[in-house]
């Protein structure tokens, strides 16, 4: 393909079709929708593009591009704000910056890491726009090269990453990504719709749950509750210690890692299939394997910080790459994007690329421009927003509880999805409680769905090549690439497993009796066990054969640690308890006390659906559990209410209706 | 177009039917005019498909038709394969025109195949639109160059197809392919006709199916290099109910004409009977808009009108092309007539089917 005569005019083209101050007004509006939504945790791009899709239809192409770019490309930008301040991801792409991040803004440090992560998001923007200009013609046979066995192959390797996360016992970390992939398998299998734990009487749990719920659950209900429980502000120093500059020069320092990661962002981001939910993880991974000083990771190392935000940018202009070429969506913002791209008349595809070069190079240019604005506002922004860390956490924890209970019921809208929340936070809370790698959890969950179906599509395929030949089998296994990504595997796992002890979530351990770890581990293993038994009894092969190996492996694993346990004494590691010192031990307020809190929001909503429930439920809060004044908290929760319905209004959503929206007909928001 | 003339007895009883079971049921005079007012346009998928980009075409569209021009609002409701969105449309009593709901084949598959999730009856919805979609097989070129008009030279081959389920619109072509005596080997569990592509264009697969419009901008490049070749498509249904050629691909042969070549392949009898009922049911009518049951007169004669003036819009065609290729869209006694074939099967042809999906994939629905 002749790149200099004609894809350089056609950028230099599409540049004067953007560079219009229409275009530039809605790519300017699209940065600004981008950035409040993906502040808010647990809403990303999905939402954001579904809130302008019904404005496409008819647009100029330009505009409506402009649009829509912006709004993707800030959102793994302004996500960080509720990773690092609030350690909630704020959408999938950003759920290892919490791990770093979020000790960062407990130290005192979330502006440094907030202007860190924006900086990397930017250069990680910027160098994906660059790669998608050039190899949006020579990509094709790229992406042709990965097929099933090497999509099979990078998800080990993203599961692989779980050697380096599993803490201090690395059985523990086992176990906890068994459990995760044992939590993805959940409902009817996809090849065969053969049902795994569930049944039609739940439809609920046939449909299997979801990664938006699972992640909250996982992260954000654990963290609200403890800290909800020190009534205290997040920063422990209650400052703000030293401010962006610092992260700027951070960035600095770690240019090459910004850059790696980046890379590393943009060739998972074109490998159409595997989604952004892994990118951050292997960024993370591979930060911490090829830095040489590595105690500080887990507990607020910049790195940490700057490795996953550096590739998740990266990723949407990589991601862009198969979605122009072969209109095949990598994601789920992905494919709203595709559909808003026909509402506009285009159908991307190899023949869009040929004939509207220069329209689909303004993607391009908006891609990088939306970096730039969005970046610099939130660098701008940071040391303000910054700020929340030293309020009282007691007056933030409603609206959070509000927060991660509105976006949990955008998952299914369904009352279900406040239950699995509650149901995956008590688990999340445990997991934390008892020191099982929760990353390690939430990477066996995102995994799941792939590694079973690309490992059943692959074997099949396989399969059906040796009955051919050998040779033409062995020919579709054994590949360049499936042989350097399963060498970087084995050297992942090997050096995760020296290195993991260095990784930790939580600094200090305490250990108490025998009995509650013990628990725990016993009814993880029950759990396991019914799987096991549940998916012996599929009928389908194809369904049952992924469900049924990782659960007997998980049961070893669980085996073998109560087998350790029974023999170690109670002051080893295996049995540690958060709940036996440090500052969960000596927090004021109880674990089960607080998480009642929450529990009687739940009730309430089933009662009276969410708007009246959180009316009741913000009111009482303020007043009994943070002893303000009625007074005040009649307007905290006005003020909290009137967002959400706001919110809602404007994205055109519901709210979880209750036992009273049964019998009555309530005007909107109450219905 | 589609089902104009000949079929009008028909649908005219069926009209006349449905009309007057609305004015017995309906509870009261609604007013016909939406000023002011917020439709909401439901559809039981998510953002991401080709449902959300169809009710998307539409809603601003029917804002401007319909009296009073309300907002319309397109609103997901997904869930279980879209038998969760469409038992709650059951549930729902608006009367004034201020719901609608859009269905696609995913939805009527389930229906047809008394799916145990399903708690909805599409015969007690007032359908006012339908549109169709076609689709179009195709072979790599070496076994396309085997291919002479019939499949009989292609017995032997084996073939690999990605393909998202057997209860999904995919049950289409894999009746197809069964009929013609192919032996084909389903890839279950892509999540996009386009994975199936690509699996086709890496070489894992070496059979493949895509929609009119993914097949005019994803696989006629692959023609023209040579690295395709299209076999047949679906066909349409002509006005007799007839499967005619695809006026989008005139030069392509039709899966009826291919069977009739084909030796062991009929188009009569159970089979025929089966993957006709599926294939009106998931490509000639895919997708339709619905009322409730509770919509009185006024309301439904309003939506006929709006929905009339869409089409007749001078830059229908044009506007439609893109993002719905050119299909029929049915409206009126035509919308009728499309919605009872869509929501039809004989006993015999869904146990066939039934049989058929147990024996061969081991898949069951209960």
């Amino acid at each position: 393909m002749d790149i200099l005569t004609i894809a350089l005019p056609a950028l230099g083209e599409a540049l004067t079709l953007v560079f219009q101050p229409t275009q530039l007004m809605f790519l300017m509006a699209g940065v600004l929708l981008g950035l409040s939504i993906g502040v808010l945790p647990g809403l990303g791009g999905i939402a954001g593009l579904s809130l302008v899709l019904p404005f496409m239809f008819g647009m100029d192409p330009v505009s409506g591009l402009a649009l829509m770019v912006g709004l993707i490309a800030v959102i793994p930008t302004s996500d960080t704000f509720s990773s690092v301040l609030l350690g909630i991801p704020g959408s999938s792409a950003s759920q290892a910056t919490v791990l770093d991040g979020f000790p960062l803004a407990r130290k005192g440090e979330a502006g440094r890491a907030l202007s860190a992560a924006f900086i990397s998001s930017l250069y990680g923007g910027l160098l994906g726009a660059i790669v998608l200009t050039c190899v949006i013609f020579v990509a094709r046979p790229l992406i042709l090269a990965f097929g099933l066995p090497e999509m099979m192959m990078i998800t080990v390797l993203g599961m692989s990453m779980v050697a380096i996360l599993a803490g201090r016992v690395p059985m523990k970390g086992v176990i906890a990504c068994g459990v995760g992939l044992l939590a993805g398998t959940i409902g009817s299998a996809p090849a065969g719709g053969s049902l795994r734990m569930s049944t039609y009487d739940i439809p609920y749990l046939v449909e299997g749950l979801q990664l938006v719920i699972v992640g909250l659950g996982i992260y954000a209900i654990p963290e609200v509750i403890s800290l909800l429980r020190q009534d205290s502000s997040i920063s422990s120093s209650g400052g703000l210690g030293r401010g962006w500059t610092e992260g700027l020069r951070d960035w600095w320092r770690n240019k090459w890692l910004s850059t790696k990661c980046a890379a590393i962002g943009v060739i998972v981001g074109i490998i159409p299939g595997l989604g952004g939910s892994v990118v951050d993880w292997i960024a993370y991974g591979y930060a911490v394997q090829s830095s040489k000083d590595r105690d500080k990771f887990g507990q607020g190392d910049i790195r940490g910080v700057i490795a996953p935000e550096s590739s998740n940018n990266a990723k949407e202009g990589g991601g862009l790459v198969p979605t122009l070429i072969f209109g095949i969506p990598g994601s789920g913002s992905m494919a709203v994007f595709l559909g808003g791209l026909a509402l506009l008349g285009m159908s991307p595809g190899p023949a869009m690329i040929r004939q509207d070069l220069d329209i689909t190079y303004t993607i391009v240019w908006s891609l990088a421009l939306a970096n730039v604005i969005g970046a610099g506002l939130c660098v701008l922004l940071s040391g303000q927003i910054a700020k929340l860390t030293t309020i009282r956490f007691t007056l933030m924890a409603p609206f959070l509880f509000m927060m991660i209970a509105f976006a949990a019921f955008q998952s299914r809208q369904s009352l279900g999805d406040l239950v699995a929340l509650v149901g995956i936070g008590v688990i999340g809370i445990l997991l934390r409680r008892f020191d099982f790698s929760r990353p390690a959890f939430l990477i066996g969950f995102v995994l799941s769905a792939q590694a079973e179906q690309f490992t059943n599509m692959a074997t099949q395929i396989a399969s059906a090549r040796f009955r051919n030949s050998f040779q033409t089998g062995i020919e579709y296994i054994v590949t360049p690439i499936t042989v350097i990504i399963l060498i970087l595997t084995v050297l992942s796992i090997i050096i995760g497993i020296r290195q993991s002890k260095n990784i930790r979530e939580n600094i200090d351990t305490y250990t108490g009796g025998k009995r509650a770890p013990f628990v725990f581990l016993l009814a993880i293993t029950a759990y396991v066990a019914i799987s096991v038994v549940d998916a012996s009894s599929i009928t389908r092969f194809g369904d049952k054969v992924f469900p049924l190996t990782v659960g007997i492996v998980t049961l070893l694993a669980c085996l073998a640690m109560l087998a350790k346990m029974m023999r170690r004494p109670e002051t080893d590691d295996l049995f540690i308890d958060l709940e036996a010192g440090g500052t969960d031990g000596a927090a004021p307020h109880g674990l089960w006390w607080t998480l009642s809190w929450f529990l009687g929001l739940l009730v309430l909503t089933g009662l009276f659906g969410l708007v009246i429930a959180l009316s009741l439920f913000m009111l009482g809060f303020f007043r009994v559990r943070a002893g303000v004044s009625w007074m005040a908290s009649a307007i905290y929760a006005a003020s909290g209410v009137g967002f959400i319905v706001f919110l809602a209004w404007v994205l055109g959503r519901e709210f979880p209706p209750g036992l009273l929206q049964e019998v009555t007909n309530l005007p909107w928001p109450f219905r | 177009m589609f089902n104009h003339t000949t079929k009008r007895r028909t649908a005219l009883g069926l009209a006349a039917v449905s009309t007057l079971a609305l004015t017995v049921g309906a509870p009261q005079m609604a007013q016909a005019d939406l000023s002011g007012a917020v439709v909401d346009f439901v559809i039981p998928f998510s953002e991401s498909g080709g449902s959300a980009a169809w009710a998307n075409f539409f809603a601003p569209l029917m804002s401007e038709a319909l009296e009073g021009n309300p907002t319309v609002v397109v609103r997901y409701r997904p869930g279980a394969g879209s038998t969760a969105g469409a038992n709650w449309f059951q549930e729902q009593t608006t009367d004034d025109g201020t719901l609608v709901f859009g269905t696609s084949g995913s939805t009527q598959f389930p229906y047809l195949l008394r799916d145990p999730r399903v708690r909805y009856e599409y015969r007690d919805w007032t359908p006012v639109l339908a549109s169709g979609t076609g689709g179009v097989v195709y072979l790599p070129p070496d076994l396309g160059a085997r291919f002479d008009g019939d499949m009989d030279d292609l017995q032997g081959e084996f073939f690999l197809f990605g393909s998202q389920g057997a209860t999904t619109l995919d049950l289409v072509p894999l009746l197809a392919f069964r009929m013609l005596g192919l032996q084909v080997e389903p890839v279950f569990g892509i999540e996009g006709r386009g994975d199936g592509r690509l699996m086709f264009e890496r070489g894992e697969a070496n059979i493949d199916y895509q929609t009119s419009s993914a097949y005019i901008s994803n696989v006629v490049p692959l023609v023209e290099q040579n690295l395709a070749v299209p076999i047949m498509t679906w066909g349409i249904l002509d006005d007799a109910g007839n499967i005619v050629r695809d006026p989008t691909f005139p030069e392509i042969p039709t899966f009826a004409e291919i069977c009739e070549a084909t030796a062991g392949c009929e188009t009569e009898g159970v089979a025929w009977d089966a993957w006709r009922a599926f294939f009106v049911s998931g490509f000639a009518a895919q997708k339709l808009v619905y009322l409730p049951g509770t919509a009185s007169p006024e309301t439904v004669a309003m939506y006929e009108e709006a929905m009339a003036e869409i089409l007749a819009r001078p830059d229908f065609v044009e506007l439609s092309e893109s993002e719905l290729g050119v299909y029929p869209q049915m409206i009126g006694p035509a919308a009728l007539v499309a919605h009872e074939a869509a929501i039809t099967v004989s006993d015999e042809a869904r146990q066939y089917v039934l049989d058929w999906l147990r024996d061969a994939y081991g898949v069951t629905l209960e």
